[in-house]
């Protein structure tokens, strides 16, 4: 059943930089990650000012599948998320505010897998998620998970990938594998994609 | 008590991360939940906090902070009777 299945569409975010298929969609020469989000949410002039009050990592996850699920008509597309630093950044943000007043408002991103809710939030998904944490990019466990969601029929398509975020450093590598696509899903076209945007 | 409101509209900008929205945009009697600037239950919480950190007043009572949060309007009367 594997060979079935195909990479349908690929992000990168990297170094200030969004690749789609490969092809850069926008840059920004921003310090920060926060001000390179921002520049990045007016290029695509995505109109959803819930964005703003994402934390880093969900921002990242947001903006890298944005031009992967705009266009998609598959409502019933699950999400597959992996990462080394699960919500650490966030995770510090809240224990610095915990002698003062602690805000709520970024105590709610304290677990990685709140990406996924975003992610659903905006593109209506009701699908089946999960977030795993590992010590770097795993195919491996990405290529099996997103197997056994088609092959029991849970999901018609699967967004996976690798979104890692930590003191500013970014890493996103997301696509989606469906019954159709340009490349067959593979370790090997998993390793290669990841590698180079 | 126009200092007051002026001064609640960029902190509620500033604090509910509302970077489409600037201070003209929101009016003294404009809804802050629901249809108005479409805030949420953690933006509520927020609000909350809000008044304790920089107006030392402490809600007794969670279920009061739908009037109080009503609007600008009531949020500034409130402030107004209640702070420390």
């Amino acid at each position: 059943m594997a060979n079935d299945y195909f990479i349908q569409a690929y992000s990168h975010i990297r170094n200030n930089q969004i690749w789609h298929n490969g092809e850069s969609i926008f840059t920004a020469d921003s310090a920060d990650f926060s001000s390179f989000m921002k520049a990045a949410y007016k290029h695509f002039a995505l109109d959803y000012g819930k964005f703003f009050k994402m934390d880093s990592l969900s921002k990242l996850a947001f903006m890298a599948s944005n031009p992967l699920l705009n266009d998609e008509p598959e409502k019933n597309t699950a999400l597959v998320m992996t990462n080394k630093a699960g919500s650490l950044d966030t995770d510090r943000k809240h224990q610095t505010t915990m002698n003062d007043y602690p805000s709520p408002a970024v105590f709610v991103y304290t677990l990685p897998n709140i990406c996924l809710g975003e992610i659903s939030i905006k593109h209506q998904l009701y699908s089946e998620n999960a977030f795993f944490v590992f010590d770097s990019f795993n195919p491996s466990t990405l290529h099996d998970y997103a197997n056994a969601l088609l092959d029991s029929k849970k999901a018609e398509k699967v967004l996976c990938g690798w979104v890692d975020f930590e003191h500013q450093k970014h890493d996103a590598f997301l696509y989606i594998v469906s019954k159709s696509g340009t490349f067959e899903h593979s370790l090997e076209t998993l390793n290669r994609l990841y590698q180079t945007p | 008590m126009s200092d007051l409101k002026q001064e609640l509209k960029e902190k509620i900008i500033e604090q509910l991360n509302l970077e489409d929205v600037s201070v003209a945009e929101i009016g003294d009697t404009d809804q802050l939940f629901g249809e108005g600037l479409g805030l949420d239950s953690i933006d509520a919480l927020e609000l909350i906090v809000m008044l304790d950190k920089d107006y030392g007043i402490k809600l007794a009572d969670p279920k009061e902070g739908r009037k109080i949060f009503e609007s600008v309007d009531t949020m500034a009367t409130y402030i107004e009777a209640n702070r420390a």
